[in-house]
């Protein structure tokens, strides 16, 4: 490795260098000691970008819907940073990152930036890491960053803490209706997306998201996240405060491009009524509190 | 910091469509405890310098079988050098005539893998090359 200053890696970054931000993200992967001093100096760059997670059982489609997303947002002039991560083997601590086989259309993009994360043995569906490297994105300038989950199964709900906006992908053939109302992953949805909608059963797989999500309304934040931390809202008497986004059900076909301009116009309303209703505020506010306890418990007990 | 892992580009340059032997060494790379990012087949020389640019990786390996190769690895050095990623480990695999090994290595290829060569050469290589590099 070369002797790049911090500094440096940070100037590059702030300048929109793919070299520094490359290598700065390794830094931030491996937590070296400067990476702590590099995340506080890029901070204040933060904020900026529309963070949006894509997550969804194995093989439903989401790198290919990133590799579409993004090409749509491209199209309207937003440049997109990407994060994908892959799992860890549990016996090697290696692993195999093949996200970038499905997103070789955005190659030779200077507006894309891909980076494949292993999740290094973190549950939860991303990598103890990936925050601080979407931060790293963030402060890079990129309009919108992507972030695509490992295949998960329903409990890994990590991304809705940070991400603006979750979209779960689902396909045709994966569950009964029972699958949609248990707990977890389709409960984390801000979008719904049937990918492989040309397939047979598309129209049992909407009719079971659509009546999951009519048996009621989400909470506005507690539904995001496994343990509550204090009440949702001291002044309210613990009545449960309800988060009335109407969560679109989608159908596209990622291979095909099909669909995915509703994606994007979805993922600016979701922003939008974010903003309106105050939900982003206290979204922000629990998950740097989730973040303060996760790193406390860290240094705490492995430190 | 004992969090690093070595981080390892494979891909399939030119037009041959046979990846089983790519796949085999992401594999076997992945067993020995590397984080092997596979780009899959048919990408090219631009494509393959800036995924390893992207991904801040030690070490591209490229599979191939095409016979392309005097053509293909003058161009992916060029490139690296364009990008300053000289201090990246190239390495080649697939079916390289043993005339060709040594021209591959003036150009700047840290090692050639032949068929029948065992995986764990090619890891215990990669491994000694880039923590002495």
């Amino acid at each position: 490795m070369t002797s790049d200053t911090t500094q440096a890696l940070i100037d590059g970054v702030l300048a929109g260098q793919r070299r520094s931000l490359a290598r700065l993200i390794t830094r931030v992967e491996n937590r070296t000691p400067d990476a702590a001093d590099a995340l506080a100096a890029l901070y204040p760059h933060t904020g900026r970008a529309n963070l949006v997670g894509i997550t969804g059982a194995p093989g439903t489609g989401k790198s290919t819907r990133v590799n579409a997303l993004a090409q749509t947002l491209r199209r309207q002039d937003h440049t997109v940073g990407i994060v994908a991560v892959d799992p860890t083997s549990p016996f090697s601590g290696g692993a195999v990152l093949g996200d970038r086989i499905r997103m070789s259309d955005l190659s030779g993009d200077p507006g894309v930036f891909i980076r494949s994360m292993a999740n290094r043995g973190s549950l939860g569906g991303l990598a103890a890491t990936t925050g601080d490297v979407v931060r790293v994105l963030d402060a890079g300038g990129f309009d919108y960053v992507l972030v695509e989950t490992v295949g998960a199964g329903q409990s890994e709900v990590d991304i809705a803490r940070m991400a603006t906006t979750t979209i779960v992908v689902d396909a045709p053939g994966l569950g009964d209706d029972v699958q949609a109302i248990k707990a977890g992953i389709l409960e984390i949805a801000d979008i719904l997306v049937v990918n492989k909608a040309d397939r047979p059963g598309v129209q049992n797989t909407v009719r079971a998201l659509r009546a999951m999500l009519e048996l009621g309304h989400r909470l506005r934040t507690a539904g995001h996240h496994g343990y509550q931390l204090v009440p949702p809202d001291e002044s309210a008497d613990n009545e449960p405060v309800y988060d009335f986004w109407q969560v679109p059900i989608l159908q596209t076909v990622a291979t095909e491009h099909t669909g995915l301009d509703a994606v994007v116009d979805a993922i600016a309303q979701h922003r939008e009524h974010l903003h309106e209703s105050g939900i982003m505020a206290e979204r922000t506010r629990q998950r740097v509190e989730a973040e303060l306890v996760a790193r406390l418990r860290e240094e705490l007990l492995f430190g | 910091m004992a969090d690093e892992k070595i981080r390892v580009l494979i891909a399939k340059p030119g037009l041959d469509g046979h990846d089983r032997g790519a796949k085999v060494i992401a594999r076997a790379l992945r067993d020995s405890g590397m984080e092997v990012i596979y780009t899959g087949l048919r990408q090219t020389p631009e494509m393959i310098v800036e995924a390893a640019l992207q991904e801040d990786v030690h070490v591209i390996g490229l599979s191939i079988l095409s016979g392309a190769h005097l053509a293909l690895v003058p161009r992916v050095k060029e490139l690296m050098a364009a990008e300053g990623l000289d201090d990246v480990l190239l390495l080649v695999g697939g079916i390289i005539p043993d005339d060709d090994i040594a021209r591959l290595k003036e150009m700047g290829v840290s090692s050639v893998f032949g068929p029948g060569t065992p995986t764990d050469a090619i890891a215990q290589h990669i491994k000694s090359t880039v923590q002495s590099g």
